[in-house]
């Protein structure tokens, strides 16, 4: 198994992600350099949290220029399997590889605290070891996060199941109350139709150590370990959009 | 490509109807400084473009504009060329 960070200027979650997948985890982590054009032999791709190129222009729009972001699209149809933290979900948005866009927090504030997740779809790579329903208390960082869906694609985004978490109570209850940003329908992380694309704000890497204050993190790094080692492949399930 | 150099301006701001935070943020700072009757701020971003050529010069910078500057999502532009 071989993950794969992607290191951009102004990455700033990069060394947090590697440490969680190789020293806590045990897995096998490289990083990679934003200019790489080859993300071949990796088992998986992380884009990293942080502030790529300064946030310039809108988060994560740049970085969708980079080589490495620009060999996502074929590594996918390839069968890669990436995984869009935070800056790196605005970025996978932004190149076009998930679905909607992010607005700044209906709050106005940059959000860092705890929140906590209802797994809504457990046949992703990400996360195969959770149970629909499941409860993850994870670290937000953000102060654009605020997911959004044009209205014409969202019966494609329900039909595809693409909602893989949304911010919930400590007992999963979905509430206005614990929305921490104003996402659209509470969505904290959103997937390609096979599962194979995640992108999530909060910040696993950041909950994968007791020393830090949880491990629920962990279980999506441990999914995607489960997921490659046992050589599962995403696997679209037929489905018709009204 | 026609020779010369043009120059481009772009604005991009949020699509009427998008939540402009930080319009209405700077819409409260105006109000806080005692600017009175501001209605509404939309923020948005400013781009000068010089371009080589001048053959194609729209589709060009539509090009840039549906592919980059802007998120066409929520963000509408609009341009002229000087």
């Amino acid at each position: 198994m071989n993950i794969g960070i992607v290191v951009f200027p102004g990455s700033n979650c990069d060394a947090d992600t590697y440490h969680a997948v190789r020293d806590v985890l045990g897995y096998h982590g490289q990083y990679v350099w934003h200019e790489e054009r080859s993300l071949a032999g990796l088992d998986a791709v992380i884009l990293p949290g942080g502030f790529s190129y300064g946030d310039y222009l809108r988060a994560g729009a740049i970085a969708t220029t980079s080589p490495a972001v620009r060999a996502l699209k074929p590594y996918v149809t390839g069968g890669g399997l990436v995984l869009g933290i935070c800056n790196g979900f605005q970025t996978l948005l932004e190149a076009g590889l998930l679905p909607g866009a992010m607005q700044p927090n209906l709050s106005g504030q940059f959000r860092c605290e705890f929140v906590h997740l209802r797994t809504e779809r457990a046949d992703t790579p990400f996360t195969c070891g959770l149970k629909p329903g499941d409860v993850l208390r994870i670290p937000i960082a953000h102060a654009e996060g605020r997911y959004l869906i044009e209205p014409a694609a969202r019966p494609a985004l329900a039909a595809h199941r693409q909602v893989v978490f949304r911010y919930c109570s400590a007992h999963g209850a979905v509430t206005p109350a614990v929305n921490p940003n104003g996402s659209e329908d509470a969505i904290a992380g959103v997937a390609s139709p096979s599962g194979a694309v995640l992108g999530l704000m909060p910040h696993p890497e950041r909950a994968s150590d007791e020393l830090v204050g949880g491990t629920d993190g962990a279980r999506i790094f441990s999914s995607l370990a489960m997921w490659i080692t046992t050589g599962r492949r995403p696997s679209m399930q037929p489905v018709e959009v009204h | 490509m026609g020779g010369g150099v043009r120059t481009v301006r772009v604005i991009v701001t949020l699509k009427p109807g998008v939540l402009d935070a930080p319009g209405q943020a700077i819409q409260k700072g105006l109000a806080a400084l005692g600017h009175a009757g501001v209605r509404q701020v939309r923020a948005g971003r400013y781009f000068e473009i010089e371009l080589d050529g001048t053959d194609g010069l729209d589709d060009r910078v539509r090009d840039m504009c549906e592919g980059f500057l802007a998120n066409t999502l929520i963000e509408q532009y609009r341009y002229d060329i000087v």
